[in-house]
């Protein structure tokens, strides 16, 4: 410890206790602030005012001098934890930080607008569990009538999850005016993130796009939860599966590419696992559940359909969800 | 809700036996007992999930991080005793195309 300070601080406490004077405590703040430059510890502190007290009172400080040894064992753990806490908050607040930047990418850089195609109705629902979702939606419009989607869900969280989103986003938008077929456009955003993530992230994707003139839907997935058709002529779901490893895994994948043409009346929901992995006091909510309350729908325009279930599945699980929630539905009317 | 792994080794093989639920909570437990073994030269991992009837995508999260490091190394990663559940999770993510699955009642489904 700098000789200096302990010397003043020495002469400070001698002068006070002779006359008490307040002038004396400001020094004493004063010096303080010292402390604090030269990183001094409390536990130094009082060691400090301890060889004080046998240098004023030496005969005093045999008898109480046990006293300080036993309060500085105490500052010495005490300091410990508030430097420990210290580090914590420092920690949080700077996650806070990278957290808010990464909702401000999700807000602006990766917005998008439901596509108006003709013969086709489109409704959305996406909630986060938390301030940030790991889900992400994005449509693109396309000039001949082609309504393409993509719905996915980014394991990983904060900025990392959210610059997953926009090589969603920007892969394809590359692509938008020469190849849109699934199949493609999840080999090429395949590779784009395989390059880029960490280990442990990855991307389960659902893509599929309608074309007005045929139709026909086409879908791919990449390890995402099959989608839901509703023939309405039969009155049944098929669940449209499509072979493909997750995103971000291996370089080269091949994703199975399979279309449905759809009538009018059909529907078909595409959704993440915060749908269908939804939990209640008693367990899972069963498939059965959701699949009745989308018939009971069935009429409806395509918005209502999903804000119903959304409501409904919040609901059953006591207004709280533990998953990121997405839903889109394309209507053919 | 805990989580318990015990891992034993038989000749080069480690195999991990995971008891209890495995999600964001849990999850970590899994990666530090995973990381230990994931970088030896041609490691060879079997992952038992009989005594696991959850798994979330954090969880999933850690196995692909796992399966990286192991493929890198030219090691093998193989599952076991999955439920009706899990198999699903890991037909639907494509992985079942990627690495050895058992289900419970020890039936294979195919291989690497």
């Amino acid at each position: 410890m700098p000789q200096e300070v302990g010397k003043q601080y020495s002469a400070l406490l001698q002068k006070y206790i002779q006359h008490e004077d307040e002038t004396d405590l400001y020094a004493a703040q004063q010096v303080s602030r010292k402390f604090i430059e030269k990183k001094i510890s409390p536990e130094e502190v009082i060691s400090l005012h301890k060889t004080s007290v046998e240098e004023i009172f030496p005969e005093l400080a045999v008898k109480i001098g046990p006293s300080y040894d036993f309060l500085i064992e105490v500052m010495i753990h005490y300091g410990l934890a508030l430097m420990e806490h210290q580090s914590l908050i420092r920690k949080q607040e700077a996650m806070q930080i990278e957290m808010d930047v990464a909702v401000k990418v999700q807000d602006m850089l990766l917005e998008t607008s439901i596509p108006k195609v003709e013969g086709l109705d489109i409704g959305l629902v996406s909630k986060p569990a938390k301030k940030m979702s790991g889900d992400y939606v994005y449509f693109i419009e396309q000039k001949d009538g082609e309504a393409c989607v993509a719905v996915a869900d980014v394991m990983g969280k904060g900025l990392p999850a959210a610059l997953c989103m926009s090589m969603i986003k920007f892969g394809m938008d590359s692509l938008r005016s020469s190849a849109t077929e699934p199949q493609h456009v999840l080999q090429v955003i395949n590779q784009i993130v395989e390059k880029s993530m960490d280990d442990s992230m990855f991307i389960s994707m659902f893509y599929g796009k309608f074309d007005k003139k045929t139709c026909e839907f086409t879908y791919g997935s990449a390890g995402h939860e099959p989608a839901l058709l509703y023939r309405a002529d039969e009155d049944r779901f098929i669940e449209l599966d499509a072979k493909g490893l997750l995103l971000g895994i291996r370089k080269d994948v091949d994703f199975q590419q399979k279309s449905v043409e759809m009538s009018s009346g059909d529907f078909i929901v595409m959704l993440t696992d915060g749908v269908t992995e939804g939990r209640n006091a008693e367990g899972f909510i069963e498939e059965e559940v959701i699949l009745d309350m989308l018939r009971t729908m069935k009429d409806r325009p395509a918005q209502q359909i999903v804000d119903h279930l959304y409501t409904e599945l919040f609901k059953m699980q006591n207004y709280m969800l533990h998953d990121d929630f997405t839903l889109v539905l394309f209507k053919k009317e | 809700m805990n989580l318990q792994v015990d891992v034993e080794q038989n000749d080069c093989v480690h195999v991990f036996k995971i008891i209890g639920e495995i999600d964001a909570f849990t999850a970590p437990t899994l990666k530090e007992q995973l990381e230990k073994v994931a970088d030896q030269p041609e490691c060879q991992a079997v992952l038992d999930f009989s005594q696991v009837n959850y798994m979330d995508s954090t969880g999933l999260g850690v196995f692909v991080a796992f399966y990286k490091k192991v493929k890198a190394v030219d090691g093998s990663v193989k599952i076991v005793g999955v439920n009706k559940r899990l198999k699903r999770l890991f037909e639907i993510t494509g992985l079942d195309d990627i690495v050895e699955i058992e289900m419970e009642s020890g039936d294979s489904n195919g291989t690497v």
